[in-house]
């Protein structure tokens, strides 16, 4: 039975090695911020971060995790990139129907982590693979700017 | 922002099962720690009407009966409620209203729908009402606590204060006082000018818990016992199941049932991946039945065979085939718009507990009594056993104002055990959508000597959704929706016609898709409009403006959006831009500036999009950019590559690498000008998106010389490459 690190715990699941960590978070674990969107690695719904770099959940099997910290919504404002990006997330009012918004976050709080001065450029690297079919585009462009602001020394 | 379902049965009891259970401004992590503080809150002492709650502890609860799913509803309709109750939305919590056609149907339907753009517009007095008669029946209990006069009272922040003493008292002390006072017919409403909520930038109130994962959207629903189910239905509309292996899915870990109703097969399993693993290891085989073989170009000939028909006329004046015939220049044309699928970002999901005595649904739906409506029929028990849990909507678009996937649930969850979730994947949701109907159009003008038009013709031809999905406004033959957008042509034409072709092609289902006639007919009228200019040899801008001296609501956006843009300004070559206009039953005005770049391959590059709002009295001008911004990227989707196709009768597209929508890298810059004024409040959430395929189409024009008549752009460019 695989051991999975997920938000700081230890969590022994009884699924098969090749199940994707998404339905392990969503139907197993009962973490269900993470979303499943397209199942094919299309749309970014269901980002999470392993060992701070963002994945696709959706196409990631628990035997690629083991021994590896995984990281959900449900936990990244425990950190200091993903603090700033829901902040900037609320003063920008991103957000419309949401729905994509879990996978939004954890993309961008990845690229925030690791870049203090995103350009457009880095933007469109980090985030083309995250649809937002409201296309809240304008504003999270706009947030990951400010969240990367706030997060200089 | 607390959002709790309500029902007919035990308060608490539900609370506990389906409460997302987040206080507003009061932040609770857990839930069973939100859900025994809901609990023991004691039942609302003071409800004078259906939308708000004010218990005897002053907690203040508003009812939503329009749903959210990003258009900003649960904050415009608290707004609403809030200005004239005199409270915070930092003082409020929410709760998603059951189904009940009585209390909360809306006005423009007739029934519990959100959708056409309408909540700001329907709502815009009935809310303010019912937050008004609240407040006065608050006031007035104070008033008789201290023998005064109510008019020497006031009302802020949920307290109600004596002025001339000073004295105050909470809404909760008032609250049972309040109870027992008649309610008012007529109570005045507060003076615009002393609005303090309506008309600002209020942030939006489901913000928080959609940025860390505790938003609840119906395929979020987790329940003791659950199964989850993942479905395959035929993907020919019509077929049937011909065969398959049971026993090679029963044989997948996890699998527990296999509920095959004939012409869908559903694979129940402890989670959705054993699920879906063992709905491909059913293999089934499919009776595609009489639509097998159909492609899309049998639906555009029978389009166009419809088109060589005359239709009902929606709007006349003069004798437009005459005037044509005698003008100095005749211009016609034929557009086309496709098949679009929603495809919102939550896949269609409900998830139901089918009892002998009753029946529970969890789901997220823009039109909750229709969701009910099928569960009692497929069930056979009474409306009242059949309990509607909604959610926040993954989006919606026109899309959840079906109630298919419900209906589907319920057929299954009657064979299943315990509640079970019906899961549909990517590829399904996209191949059993209700899709955007493709519509065929015909158009004639006539000009004078100048270009001027003197003369329009119009004719539609397209399925009725309407006479399917509300039939008491199916009138005349004439689809209100279909014919939408073209019948409110604002431009000043001597002599106009619109017609109206009523032709069912049943090879798809087809409804509203965010703004469905609109969406359509804006696009065909304002490409017309620029073939027109084109004809004329005049500037479309001032084209257009030469013909709006009737208009000048429609002048002001108009300007506003010229303006903003820099129209005329020189750009490199391979760019244009290309302007459009929007009036239509929204009761908004839209002008829209679009700048593209067309690459030598074919491929457009939109850069920059400039749109003038006029939508009347505005209650949240955040929410109404975000509104644009929103729809403006869902249209240029739509307009560079949306297109849903048919071969053998199935859809051809099956996910997001083969029905593309616009991503960060492609998403334009958006710049939103309100124009604002207190005229009637018209509908904001559609209209973006029906303006923006035309502002693309005529920038392609002026970028390349190429008039495209049918979308999508993009797989036209390059064909005409």
């Amino acid at each position: 039975m695989p051991t999975l690190n997920i938000n700081g715990r230890d969590v022994t699941v009884d699924v098969p090695s090749d199940m994707p960590v998404l339905w392990v978070l969503r139907d197993v674990v009962g973490l269900t911020g993470t979303k499943f969107g397209c199942g094919i690695a299309a749309c970014g719904a269901c980002t999470v971060h392993l060992d701070g770099n963002p994945i696709r959940s959706c196409v990631t099997p628990v035997a690629a995790v083991a021994g590896k910290k995984i990281t959900t919504i449900e936990a990244i404002g425990q950190t200091p990139a993903g603090k700033k990006v829901q902040q900037a997330w609320l003063d920008l009012d991103v957000v419309q129907c949401g729905y994509c918004q879990s996978g939004q976050i954890m993309s961008a709080s990845a690229l925030v982590a690791k870049n203090a001065h995103p350009s457009d450029a880095d933007i469109d690297g980090a985030m083309s693979g995250n649809i937002c079919r409201c296309g809240t585009y304008p504003r999270i462009r706009a947030a990951i700017k400010q969240a990367a602001r706030g997060a200089r020394p | 922002m607390t959002l709790h379902t309500v029902s007919r049965r035990d308060f608490v009891v539900v609370l506990t099962t389906a409460g997302s259970g987040l206080l507003l401004g009061c932040r609770v992590g857990e839930r069973s720690r939100a859900a025994t503080a809901t609990a023991a809150a004691p039942p609302p002492a003071f409800a004078p009407n259906a939308f708000i709650r004010i218990g005897a502890d002053g907690r203040v609860t508003l009812v939503m009966n329009q749903v959210e799913m990003g258009q900003g509803t649960y904050t415009s309709m608290p707004m609403l409620l809030a200005e004239e109750l005199e409270v915070g939305l930092d003082q409020v919590q929410l709760e998603h209203a059951p189904p009940n056609d009585k209390l909360y149907a809306n006005p423009l339907f007739g029934d519990q729908e959100t959708g056409g753009s309408s909540s700001v517009r329907a709502f815009y007095l009935p809310l303010r009402r019912a937050g008004a008669t609240a407040r006065t029946m608050l006031v007035a209990a104070a008033a008789q606590t201290w023998d005064v006069d109510p008019g020497s009272c006031q009302a802020r922040r949920g307290v109600v204060t004596h002025t001339p003493t000073g004295r105050t008292l909470g809404y909760g002390a008032l609250a049972d006082k309040a109870a027992k006072l008649p309610v008012p017919d007529q109570v005045p409403l507060k003076d615009p000018k002393d609005f303090t909520l309506i008309g600002t930038p209020a942030k939006r109130l489901d913000t928080p818990d959609k940025v860390n994962g505790t938003a609840q959207y119906g395929i979020d629903v987790r329940l003791p016992g659950m199964k989850i189910a993942t479905v395959a239905a035929s993907p020919v509309l019509g077929g049937k199941i011909a065969g398959l292996d049971e026993a090679k899915a029963k044989a997948i870990p996890g699998v527990r049932q296999i509920v095959n109703l004939g012409d869908v097969v559903a694979v129940v399993a402890d989670h959705m991946w054993a699920a879906k693993q063992g709905l491909a290891a059913l293999a089934v085989r499919w009776d595609d039945g009489p639509n097998a073989g159909v492609s899309t170009a049998d639906v555009v000939q029978g389009l166009d065979a419809a088109s060589q028909q005359p239709g009902v006329v929606a709007r006349k004046n003069g004798d437009a085939a005459a005037a044509i015939a005698g003008a100095a220049k005749q211009v016609d044309a034929v557009y086309q718009v496709p098949f679009l699928a929603h495809a919102p970002m939550e896949p269609m999901n409900c998830t139901v507990h089918v009892r002998q005595d009753g029946c529970e649904v969890w789901t997220g739906s823009q039109t909750l009594t229709r969701a009910q409506g099928t569960a009692a029929r497929v069930t056979g028990l009474p409306l009242e056993k059949v309990v509607v849990h909604n959610h926040l909507l993954g989006g919606g678009f026109g899309r959840r104002l079906e109630y298919d996937y419900v209906t589907q649930a319920v057929r299954i969850g009657q064979r299943v055990e315990g509640p079970v979730k019906v899961v549909w994947t990517r590829e399904e949701d996209m191949q059993h959508e209700f899709y955007r109907p493709y519509y065929y159009d015909r158009l004639a003008a006539g000009l004078d000597a100048r270009g001027r038009p003197v003369a329009w013709t119009h004719r539609i031809v397209g399925p009725a959704i309407i006479a399917r999905y509300l039939p008491p406004a199916f009138t005349n033959g004439i689809d209100i929706d279909g014919v939408d957008g073209a019948v409110q042509l604002v431009y000043d034409i001597p002599a106009t016609q619109m017609e109206f072709v009523r032709h069912e092609e049943p090879v798809l289902n087809t409804t509203f898709w965010r703004g469905v006639g609109p969406t359509h007919n804006i696009f065909v009228i304002e490409s017309f409009m620029d073939e027109l200019a084109a004809a004329a040899k005049a500037d479309p801008v001032e084209y257009r403006r030469a013909l709006l001296g009737k208009a000048p609501r429609a002048r002001a956006v108009l300007d506003v959006a010229a303006k903003a843009a820099g129209w005329g300004r020189p750009l490199p070559a391979g760019r244009g831009r290309g302007v459009s206009l929007l009036f239509s039953g929204w009761g908004s005005y839209l002008a829209e500036v679009a700048e593209v770049e067309v690459s030598k391959a074919g491929d457009v590059r939109v850069h920059r999009v400039v749109c003038a709002v006029d939508c009347g009295a505005v209650v949240n001008p955040d929410i109404v950019k975000a509104q644009i911004e929103s729809g403006v990227n869902f249209g240029v989707s739509a307009a560079l590559w949306g297109e849903i196709t048919l071969k053998g009768g199935r859809v051809e597209q099956s996910n997001f690498h083969n029905y593309r929508v616009v991503r960060m890298n492609e998403a334009p810059t958006i710049e939103v000008h309100l124009v604002r004024n207190l005229e009637a409040p018209g509908g904001i959430g559609e209209p973006g998106t029906s303006i923006t395929g035309p502002a693309l189409a005529n920038a392609v024009f002026a970028a390349t010389g190429k008039r495209i008549r049918r979308l999508p752009l993009v797989p036209a460019l390059k064909a005409n490459h």
